[in-house]
C-alpha cells in the first residue's frame, strides 16, 4: 500500500506531520547532526527577536517528574543576525522553515515579520503570545484576547504567508483564544506552549529556578496538551498543531485523533535528537498495518 | 558525536561512596579528549527524564569510565546498573583541556568530584609533561586521588594533607610553583574556582577551568548552561558547547 504522510497547514503543504518545536533544535545546524531535516515535515526556529536576546541568568532548567522546567527567557541571535550567519546553513536542506517570533510590544511583531518575509525559505511565521519566562510581551499578551486579536491581525497584514500563532495553556478557555486568532486571520494555531511551574530547593527554599518560575515541558503535560487540542477541536474551525510531551510515534497518533494536522517534537530532542526521523518512518508502519491510506485522515477523528 | 548503547562491563564503589562505571564504547573511546563529557540516559523511563553530564574520568582501550556518588534518582540508578545491562550515551561532547602549549608542568587543581576528569588527562599527558596533583576536600572522605599522580592533598578540617583549602595550598607552595614553567588544569566547587581564579590572576598563571551547569541536551539546543563571559557582555557562552572547559579569565566564576 502507499502510504500518504502528507498533511496540509492551510496553504502549507508538509510531507508528514512530524515538525521540530522552537526553543528545541536552535537553528537546525546541531540536530542535524542527529536526524536528516529533510525527511521532516517542518522545522521552527528558536524565537527570533528584532534584536538580539541575552537570556535569562543561570538555573535555567530543573528537572520535574516525567518533565522539565525551562526559563531560558528567549535567548536568540535576532533577526539580522539570523538572516546573515543562520539562513545560509538552513538553505542547504529542503525542509520549510517556519519562523517564530517573541517581541515585547505589537511593533516588534510587525517588524519581524516584515523583515522576514522577504526571505524565500521562510515558509510560515509562528508567532509566540506565550513564552511565561519574559517580563514584557510572552504571556502577558498570551492572556489577553484583545491583545492576540490585534497581534494576529497587524502581523497577517505584512506577510502573504501561513500565520500561526502559537497558544498558551494559561488560560481558562484556549477555544476563545484560537478562535480570536482565526478571526484576525491566522491560518492555524499550535497548541500549546509551556504550562507555568516552579520547584524548590527544600534545603536552601529557593527556587531551582533563578526566575523563579519556568515552562513545564516533557511527558507530564501531554494530557493537558491533549485536552487542549481538543478543545480547540470541538469549538473553531481551525488547523491546530499539537505539541505537548509527546516521546513517541504513539503519542503523535493520539495528538492527531484529537485534532491535530500536524505536531511538534519538543522535550524529546533534548533526550533523543535521532528520535523525530524515526517517528516518521514508525507512523509509516502503523498506518500500513491500520490499512491507513493517507495519515491526514486520523485529524480530529475522535469518537466521542 | 554518538548516540549508542554501551553495555556495563563493572561497576566499582571505589572509596569514599564514589563509584567508578566501566563501560564498552569503542566509538567513543578512540576520539573522545581529556575534559570531555558524555550526556546519558540512565532508563528508558520517562522518569527520570533528561539525560545527565558526566565528565569522562578514564579510558583504557575500548572502555571509558565514569566517575560519581550519589547525588539523588538518577545517579542512584547508575550506581546499581547489572554488568551486562546497557547505558544510552551521547558523546562525546564539549571542547575538552587544551593540553598542548608552552609548559612544563602540568598543575591539577581538583575539589571533591572535580577529580573526575583528572585519571584521563593524566594518563594522556604521562610521558609528555610532568605533572602535580593538588587535590582538596572539606574532609579526608571528600579528598579523591584514584589514578591520579604526585598528589598533594588538602582538607579544611585538617584530617589528610594541608589543613586548609586547595588553594591555600597552592599559595604555601607558590615558590615551587614559581620555579617551573606551569599550566593550571581545574574543576570543582564554585568556591574553590573563584580563589582560584584570584590566585591565577594576581600571579599570572595560565589556567584552564571544567565548569558546570544544569542542562539538559548537551549539545547547545536547548540554551539551558548559560555561563557569563568576561570578553562579551551581552552574551551568554554556553557550557555545554563553548566548554565545559575555559580559560579561567575568560568567564566569570
Amino acid at each position: 500500500m502507499n502510504i500518504d504522510l502528507s498533511v496540509k497547514i492551510g496553504s502549507l503543504k508538509l510531507r508528514n506531520p512530524i515538525m521540530l518545536a522552537s526553543g528545541t533544535v536552535g537553528y537546525g545546524n546541531e540536530i542535524s547532526e542527529f536526524t536528516d531535516l529533510n525527511k521532516l515535515g517542518a522545522i521552527v526556529t528558536k524565537s527570533l527577536s528584532l534584536k538580539p536576546r541575552k537570556g535569562n541568568p543561570p538555573q535555567r532548567i530543573t528537572e520535574t517528574p516525567a518533565g522539565m522546567l525551562n526559563a531560558i527567557g528567549l535567548a536568540n541571535v535576532g533577526v539580522e543576525v539570523f538572516l546573515k550567519e543562520k539562513i545560509p546553513f538552513l538553505k542547504k536542506f529542503d525542509v520549510p522553515l517556519i519562523c517564530n517570533i517573541a517581541a515585547s510590544t505589537i511593533e516588534e511583531y510587525v517588524e519581524c515579520t516584515r523583515t522576514l518575509t522577504a526571505e524565500e525559505i521562510i515558509k510560515a511565521f509562528e508567532i509566540n503570545i506565550s513564552c511565561p519566562n519574559v517580563r514584557e510581551g510572552g504571556l502577558i499578551f498570551g492572556n489577553d484576547l484583545n491583545a492576540v486579536a490585534k497581534i494576529t491581525d497587524r502581523v497577517r497584514a505584512v506577510t502573504n504567508k501561513p500565520v500561526i500563532i502559537k497558544l498558551s495553556p494559561n488560560v481558562s478557555y484556549i477555544a476563545a483564544f484560537a478562535k480570536a486568532a482565526k478571526e484576525n486571520g491566522a491560518d492555524a494555531v499550535s497548541a500549546i506552549n509551556t504550562l507555568v511551574g516552579t520547584a524548590f530547593n527544600i534545603i536552601t527554599r529557593k527556587p531551582k529556578l533563578q526566575n523563579v518560575t519556568g515552562g513545564l515541558s516533557g511527558p507530564a503535560i501531554k494530557p493537558v496538551a491533549l485536552a487542549k487540542v481538543l478543545e480547540i477541536s470541538c469549538e473553531v474551525d481551525i488547523p491546530i498543531i499539537g505539541i505537548g510531551g509527546i516521546m513517541d510515534w504513539k503519542d503523535v497518533i493520539e495528538f492527531m485523533i484529537a485534532g491535530s494536522s500536524a505536531v511538534q517534537i519538543g522535550t524529546l530532542n533534548f533526550i533523543d535528537p535521532s528520535a523525530p526521523g524515526k517517528i516518521v518512518k514508525q507512523l509509516e508502519e502503523y498506518c500500513e498495518k491500520m490499512a491507513i491510506e493517507k495519515i491526514s485522515s486520523l485529524t480530529a477523528s475522535y469518537i466521542l | 558525536m554518538f548516540i549508542l548503547n554501551a553495555p556495563v562491563e563493572e561497576t566499582i564503589e571505589i572509596d569514599n561512596r564514589i563509584y567508578l562505571l566501566k563501560v564498552n564504547a569503542p566509538e567513543i573511546s578512540s576520539v573522545i579528549k581529556p575534559g570531555q563529557f558524555l550526556n546519558i540516559r540512565v532508563s528508558e523511563r520517562v522518569s527520570p527524564l533528561l539525560r545527565r553530564p558526566f565528565s569522562v574520568c578514564d579510558v583504557d582501550g575500548e572502555h571509558l569510565y565514569l566517575m560519581f556518588n550519589i547525588m539523588g534518582e538518577g545517579t542512584n540508578i547508575l550506581a546499581h546498573k547489572p554488568k551486562g545491562s546497557e547505558i544510552d550515551i551521547l558523546g562525546p561532547l564539549g571542547n575538552g583541556f587544551n593540553l598542548d602549549g608552552d609548559y612544563e608542568t602540568a598543575v591539577i587543581v581538583a575539589g571533591g568530584l572535580g577529580a573526575a576528569p583528572f585519571p584521563y588527562f593524566t594518563r594522556s599527558l604521562i610521558g609528555k609533561k610532568e605533572i602535580i596533583s593538588f587535590i582538596g576536600g572539606r574532609s579526608k572522605d571528600d579528598v579523591i586521588t584514584y589514578n591520579l599522580k604526585n598528589v598533594k592533598e588538602a582538607t579544611e578540617d585538617g584530617s589528610r594533607g594541608f589543613k586548609g583549602n586547595v588553594v591555600q595550598l597552592l599559595e604555601k607552595d607558590i615558590e615551587l610553583l614559581k620555579s617551573k614553567k606551569i599550566k593550571i588544569f581545574a574543576c570543582g566547587p564554585t568556591p574553590m574556582l573563584r580563589a582560584l581564579k584570584s590566585f591565577c590572576i594576581k600571579n599570572i598563571f595560565e589556567c584552564e577551568v571544567s565548569t558546570e551547569c544544569a542542562m539538559a541536551c548537551g549539545f547547545g539546543i536547548c540554551q539551558g548552561c548559560p555561563i557569563e563571559s568576561t570578553t562579551e557582555q551581552e552574551k551568554y557562552l554556553l557550557v555545554c558547547k563553548d566548554g565545559p572547559v575555559f580559560n579561567i579569565k575568560d568567564v566569570v566564576i
